[in-house]
């Protein structure tokens, strides 16, 4: 690992979050990869210092650099998702720093949900608890691609193998029941910075690398979804006025693809009127290309008038979505107030917002033991239950599975617009077929 | 584009671009604020990429403290008209004037009278949106803002009642009275501001680069000499913030590293000309940006109350 001051320009992003229970050392460990990657600046230093000489006898807490608010200081708690950047000339970085208490399970998933990795921290004292399962679970709903496990506070513990392989088998026994791919197991302590940038001499029967060698090196780039286009539109681009005459027409369907590649003269299906087109035109500001993918953001032209505005959505032929008003679904509830079968809210998937009415609570995710129990009346804050929703529109989309961006959506409490839930569709029953040569739905 | 893979710069792009579109779509009277500084100038350009061939579908407001570097106020109104966009700029002078702000007794900085002409001008607008290029990176408070961050009719963030942002779903739903401020650069590092710059071959205030300049020292930091107070009719603009015998004055080859106005950004020296320079003065940098802005050392907490006040 070498970390230059010359100008750089990072490959790509990776994406991810840290969670764990309050005295895991979450803070602690962003500190020190900030600090050993050298990511952290004079000043920032210096008010570490000074904060130091205020409240921690003089001992530099790593754990200020992230617990950024006065409330979060004075309790010594993370109360909200912060977010901080480091690069290195491998990768840029963008952490997202998830509170650990049982209460914020919302904040674990609002951090988590865009994540490519997510590390679960252990103190190796108390090995797996309620918490790490808890998490472990939520980062498998999300489907979040890539796992650490960082077993912090070996130190504590004598650099001890056989804690870390006691530990490691904790998680193995509750993890084939969660659909997650690739799992690594880190040892590691975060105070003294033993194998988060650099190698530890306490660890020489770990072989596996550093926490931040793995993450300049995990394969993400399949992380997006380049099966089946899929374009939801955003905004009608249609210039008034122009002063050049060949924008007089110009009628371009402008949006993020969230799913699949695009090519010009390809065939494309624009829902909800159900009816084929082609791509004349993949405008962009840098000019016109051939063909674009997901999560570029571009404007399309079509070959025909079509009835498209914002809310809408553009697909390709093969890969087709599915399309209804009955919807199952898994849902983590964000809010106080409980949700309740019979309720109305607004429901916001992709760009287009419909009513929506929560039918039935179906079960509930016991987080101590990962069983659905079935028999819930409501899901009150923090709570992963599956629903089935009928909205008052049909919706086209694609599981959660298949699409983390088809798959997905909010949804917002009628009167005080806050946002109640996190949803995560279940794969469609049925697919939209065609009629007439058209696709009716 | 035949492996399908995006840079950084091209990630967080697309990123600011789809939330762009978002206001436009989620909301009746957006407006964004450009204030002719590094970050906004990077919103523009977001907001061509976004819109074009169309117009930018908002007017550009812009909050003048009266202490603003000519410079950059030149390069607003230039950049605005290049644009073909509607620029509303109101001013502290107009509110203090108008009695609709007070300034401290003895405070120099209108730093914080910035609050309520920003306020009265989103109410005098109807604006129910309003984009601005603050990045995470800058400030601990900021790191712990969301991109479409709401603000109840008196303009307040509530940092312990935000709503979640999940996926790329963001809930733009508002009452009568009540406004979002919106970040599309909130992933955005003051790095990856110049390397879009310069990718995008941006014009940027003359300032930026290296130049000569008489200074004075004051709380720690090299500050621009004020312009000469010329009318004696009316009362100097810049007392209070003019040097004091005892404060040293020294010509500087130097340059800005971040933009507020003449009394609070101090000034760095540097022989930076080329965007390249200036890249290699960022990736070298051992103090943070805001490390020159004499608005953010009043205390550990200072952006976290100016925000809840209903700073952006």
């Amino acid at each position: 690992m070498s970390l230059t001051t010359a100008p750089h320009v990072p490959v790509d992003i990776l994406r991810f979050n840290t969670c764990g229970s309050v005295d895991d050392g979450k803070s602690t460990l962003i500190g020190r990869l900030l600090y050993d990657s050298k990511s952290l600046m004079e000043d920032q230093i210096e008010a570490l210092e000074r904060s130091a000489d205020i409240t921690g006898g003089g001992q530099i807490n790593l754990a200020n650099l992230t617990d950024g608010l006065r409330a979060e200081r004075e309790q010594g708690i993370t109360i909200d998702v912060a977010y901080r950047y480091f690069a290195t000339p491998r990768r840029k970085f963008i952490i997202a720093d998830t509170p650990g208490h049982v209460q914020y399970t919302r904040n674990m998933v609002t951090g988590a949900s865009s994540a490519n990795l997510s590390i679960i921290l252990v103190d190796a004292r108390t090995g797996v608890i309620e918490q790490s399962r808890r998490h472990t679970a939520i980062a498998a709903l999300l489907r979040i691609p890539h796992l650490v496990v960082a077993i912090n506070k070996m130190d504590l513990v004598g650099w001890s193998q056989a804690r870390f392989l006691e530990i490691r088998a904790q998680f193995e026994e509750f993890l084939p029941r969660l659909d997650i791919k690739d799992v690594k197991f880190i040892p590691m302590s975060a105070l003294n910075g033993d194998n988060v940038v650099e190698p530890s001499p306490h660890t020489p029967w770990y072989v596996g690398p550093t926490l931040l060698g793995h993450l300049e090196t995990v394969h993400i780039a399949s992380d997006w979804n380049l099966n089946g286009f899929r374009l939801p539109v955003q905004w009608v681009n249609r210039p008034n006025n122009p002063t050049d005459q060949s924008l007089h027409d110009f009628r371009g369907f402008s949006g993020q693809i969230a799913g699949g590649i695009v090519k010009v003269g390809q065939k494309v299906i624009a829902f909800p009127a159900g009816i084929v087109s082609t791509v004349k035109q993949i405008w962009t500001y840098d000019g016109p290309v051939q063909e674009a993918f997901c999560p570029q953001s571009v404007t399309l032209v079509l070959e025909h008038d079509i009835d498209i505005s914002r809310g809408s959505m553009l697909v390709g032929l093969d890969h087709l979505p599915g399309s209804s008003s009955e919807l199952q679904a898994e849902v983590c509830w964000m809010h106080p107030r409980a949700l309740q079968a019979g309720k109305k809210y607004y429901l916001k998937h992709t760009t287009h917002t419909v009513q929506v009415a929560v039918t039935e609570i179906v079960n509930k995710l016991n987080l101590a033991t990962l069983e659905s129990e079935t028999g819930a009346t409501e899901l009150a804050m923090n709570d992963i239950g599956e629903i089935r929703l009928r909205t008052a529109k049909p919706l086209v989309f694609d599981g959660y599975s298949a699409n983390r961006l088809t798959g997905s959506f909010i949804l917002i409490e009628q009167g005080t617009n806050a946002t109640v839930a996190a949803g995560m569709l279940n794969p469609p029953r049925e697919i939209v077929k065609p009629e007439n040569g058209d696709y009716v739905i | 584009m035949q492996n399908y893979h995006l840079d950084h710069l091209q990630h967080l792009e697309t990123e600011a671009i789809h939330i762009m579109r978002e206001v436009a779509g989620e909301f009746e009277r957006p407006a964004l604020l450009f204030s002719g500084g590094k970050d906004s100038i990077c919103l523009l350009r977001l907001a061509e990429k976004a819109f074009r061939p169309s117009d930018i579908p908002m007017p550009f407001l812009n909050v003048e403290t009266g202490h603003e570097f000519p410079e950059l106020i030149e390069f607003r109104d230039r950049r605005a008209k290049q644009l073909g966009a509607k620029l509303i700029v109101r001013t502290v002078d107009q509110a203090l004037a108008k009695g609709t702000a007070t300034q401290a007794p003895g405070e120099v900085s209108r730093n914080k009278l910035q609050i309520p002409v920003l306020l009265g001008a989103i109410e005098e607008f109807r604006f129910d949106c309003a984009i601005g290029g603050a990045r995470r990176d800058e400030e601990k408070a900021r790191a712990k803002e969301r991109f479409f961050s709401f603000r109840d009719s008196f303009g307040q963030w509530d940092p312990k009642n935000q709503r979640p942002e999940i996926w790329n779903l963001y809930n733009g739903r508002l009452n009568a009275g009540e406004n979002m401020r919106v970040f599309p650069l909130s992933n955005w590092t003051e790095m990856d501001v110049w390397e879009y710059i310069k990718r995008e071959r941006l014009e940027v205030p003359s300032i930026y680069f290296s130049h000569t300049r008489e200074c004075f020292r004051r709380g720690g930091q090299w500050l621009p000499l004020p312009p000469e107070h010329t009318d004696p009719t009316k009362p100097d603009p810049y007392a209070g913030a003019r040097p004091k015998p005892s404060e040293p004055r020294k010509t500087m080859v130097c340059r800005v590293r971040t933009i507020a106005d003449m009394i609070s950004t101090g000034m760095v020296e540097s022989p930076a000309s080329t965007f390249d320079d200036i890249i290699a003065e960022v990736a070298a940098a051992r103090v943070t940006e805001r490390g020159s802005r004499a608005d953010d050392k009043a205390s550990e907490a200072a952006m976290e109350d100016r925000k809840k006040a209903g700073y952006f």
